[in-house]
């Protein structure tokens, strides 16, 4: 149309149109606000007047954690149908991370929280992370199931896995792989993984990985690479195991008796890569979250934890 | 308190509404008018936006710990080290840079052969056919593709290629060249129908062979719009994330070096995309790893603006020097 334009019409025109985008952006943010809402009726479930109440419970965290995670949620639902445990992965770093921002009740992580980490958590929130022991797991190596190697020193792992680069053929090792490729394929986890602090921190007592491993970014993932490459080698937890993959039996150090990841082993320490799996919460578990963690210690949340694969705790302990 | 707030909320909602459709109604042409204005300035915000963004999530680390050398110049991507954190990209570089070429070489071809096919070489009905099948080929999710990587291609590439482990550039080439076909074969194809037939009766009148019509006729005429074509598949390549992720073997190595035949695709490589997708999840907000991410999203946004910038200039400098 050839109307001539005047300004001052079209101030008016845009007018509630702002209006209309303030509203929108208004609503939105009152929506984001709802999980966190949410989230609080699960801490705050201690209350006497939240008994028939749904309750729901965040529980973010560990990869390694979340199968046993979800199986402990779906049992508990059928001792307390009004409450309602939200499993989430993404990691022991991401639990962390959440639990600092007040974004989840509970958080799995399987590695401690570092010094920092519990600081940051107080100054965030005001209250200190506590530590709960809900399992055990051990970082299982694995390995192709036609490849012959059945121990490995702690030292030759470090030699495999460290930025030296000192182990990259199988034949270093004195294994041959059927097929004839000698060449070591080392799989890993992604940097900020939960396992890779830890498998640095006891195999390579801190020092950097090598460069050019396969970094996966799931604990399956490592056994789904490991059970599809004949000359490869990988660690994750113990859980994982499958049928097209073995465990390596590892000793502390060269010349020592080398262990096998197993509910003995774990718990009287004789493997070198055993793990304590925790539960954070922020002060001392209180209300409905207070009784899902001693539900989880009990008897039944403990038999899942055998279930998964992984060690429950020592009953009385 | 709040369901007040909700309630009044919820009614300018509803007023707004009224009072626009009254405005449509009333000033129809004036508001439609504005809406376009706004429609169209919205891609530049939000550009700007995003670069904003990211550069201000990711600024902390490159004016305070930036090191030129350790950045650009080094291999070594130790973003959570304990005793010595290194940020350096190259070899990150060199994995997006080679899965790209790669994918390049089959899909350029692949590409380029299938919309002269459809648009030149065959009949109505294969040509329908083969149009809606390009676009069945564009709407595979990503993470299908990377899936077939990981799954089908890996076992394949050990057992035909021998190589010790099947997720590396070729198979990440192949997926992610499988991938930027369809968006190549669909602006080659509307490139090469926007060739006015005279052309081709021209060439046709003068002797010359359906190929040789082709070579000297279309592909000329269509230059610009093929070029755009192929730079559209280089930036989905620099952008595929999913799929590179599953695909490529995550490994930090540049797959390229002194021993013949220098390039080596049967290593395995990690991408830009694909560190940013797998690390920023559990890397503290705020912290160098953070930010250090956030320095390479800024990398990756200069590389695909670098893309752009090339396309316009090249295509400018073509229609000039018609």
């Amino acid at each position: 149309m050839m109307n001539p334009r005047n300004p001052a019409s079209r101030i008016v025109t845009g007018l509630p149109l702002v209006a209309l985008l303030a509203a929108f952006g208004c609503g939105g943010g009152d929506q984001s606000g709802r999980p966190g809402g949410g989230t609080g009726t699960g801490s705050g479930a201690g209350k006497p007047d939240a008994r028939a109440r749904k309750v729901v419970i965040q529980n973010i965290g560990s990869d390694t954690m979340v199968n046993v995670a979800q199986e402990w949620s779906a049992e508990y639902k059928k001792v307390a149908p009004n409450v309602s445990v939200e499993v989430g992965g993404g990691g022991s770093g991401v639990g962390i991370k959440s639990l600092m921002d007040g974004l989840t009740d509970i958080a799995n992580a399987s590695r401690d929280m570092k010094a920092s980490e519990k600081e940051l958590a107080r100054k965030n929130t005001g209250k200190d992370p506590v530590e709960t022991i809900v399992g055990y797991d051990a970082i299982g190596i694995y390995v192709h199931k036609d490849n012959p190697l059945t121990e490995i020193s702690a030292e030759d792992l470090a030699g495999i896995y460290g930025e030296a680069k000192a182990i990259t053929k199988w034949s270093q090792l004195g294994v041959t792989i059927p097929g004839g490729r000698d060449e070591i394929v080392v799989v890993s986890r992604q940097n900020s993984s939960g396992t890779y602090a830890f498998f640095r921190e006891h195999i390579l007592k801190n020092k950097d990985f090598r460069m050019g491993m396969q970094s996966m970014s799931g604990s399956k993932d490592v056994v789904d690479l490991v059970s599809k490459t004949p000359g490869a080698i990988g660690y994750s937890g113990m859980g994982y195991k499958t049928d097209e993959v073995k465990f390596v039996n590892v000793s502390a150090r060269k010349g020592e008796k080398a262990y096998g990841p197993s509910i003995g082993t774990v718990r009287d320490k004789t493997y070198p890569l055993a793990r304590s799996l925790n539960m954070y919460t922020l002060g001392a578990p209180q209300g409905e979250v207070q009784k899902y963690i001693a539900w989880v210690l009990s008897a039944d949340g403990q038999k899942i934890v055998e279930k998964a694969g992984y060690v429950p705790i020592e009953a009385g302990k | 308190m709040i369901s007040l707030l909700k309630i009044m909320l919820l009614l300018a909602l509803v007023a707004g509404v009224l009072y626009l459709m009254y405005l449509i109604y009333r000033y129809c042409e004036r508001t439609m008018v504005t809406l376009i204005h706004i429609c169209g300035v919205s891609a530049i915000v939000f550009v700007f936006g995003i670069f904003f963004f990211i550069f201000r999530e990711g600024a902390p680390f490159l004016l305070k710990d930036f090191d030129f050398g350790g950045f650009f110049l080094s291999d070594k991507w130790y973003p959570t080290s304990e005793e010595n954190p290194r940020f350096g990209i190259l070899a990150l570089v060199a994995g997006t840079g080679s899965v790209t070429v790669l994918a390049m070489l089959f899909a350029v071809p692949f590409g380029l052969g299938t919309a002269v096919f459809i648009s030149e070489f065959c009949g109505r009905k294969t040509k329908e056919a083969l149009k809606i099948l390009v676009e069945f080929l564009a709407a595979v999710p990503s993470v299908v593709w990377g899936f077939i990587g990981m799954m089908v291609m890996n076992p394949l590439i050990i057992k035909l290629a021998d190589a010790p482990v099947g997720l590396n550039v070729l198979n990440a080439g192949i997926v992610v060249g499988l991938m930027a076909v369809p968006v190549i074969v669909s602006i080659a194809e509307d490139a090469i129908r926007a060739v006015p037939d005279e052309y081709r009766a021209a060439a046709e009148a003068l002797g010359a062979t359906r190929w040789q019509v082709v070579r000297k006729v279309i592909f000329p005429a269509a230059k610009s719009g093929l070029l755009a074509a192929v730079l559209l598949g280089v930036g989905r390549a620099v952008g595929e994330t999913m799929a590179v992720l599953m695909a490529t073997g995550q490994s930090i190595n540049i797959p390229f070096d002194g021993n013949a035949p220098f390039f080596h695709p049967l290593q395995s490589v990690q991408t830009l995309t694909a560190t940013i997708a797998a690390e920023l999840g559990e890397a503290p907000s705020g912290g160098h790893h953070y930010q250090a991410l956030f320095t390479l999203g800024i990398v990756l946004f200069a590389i695909t603006f670098a893309i752009n910038l090339v396309a316009d200039l090249i295509v400018k400098g073509i229609r000039k020097g018609k």
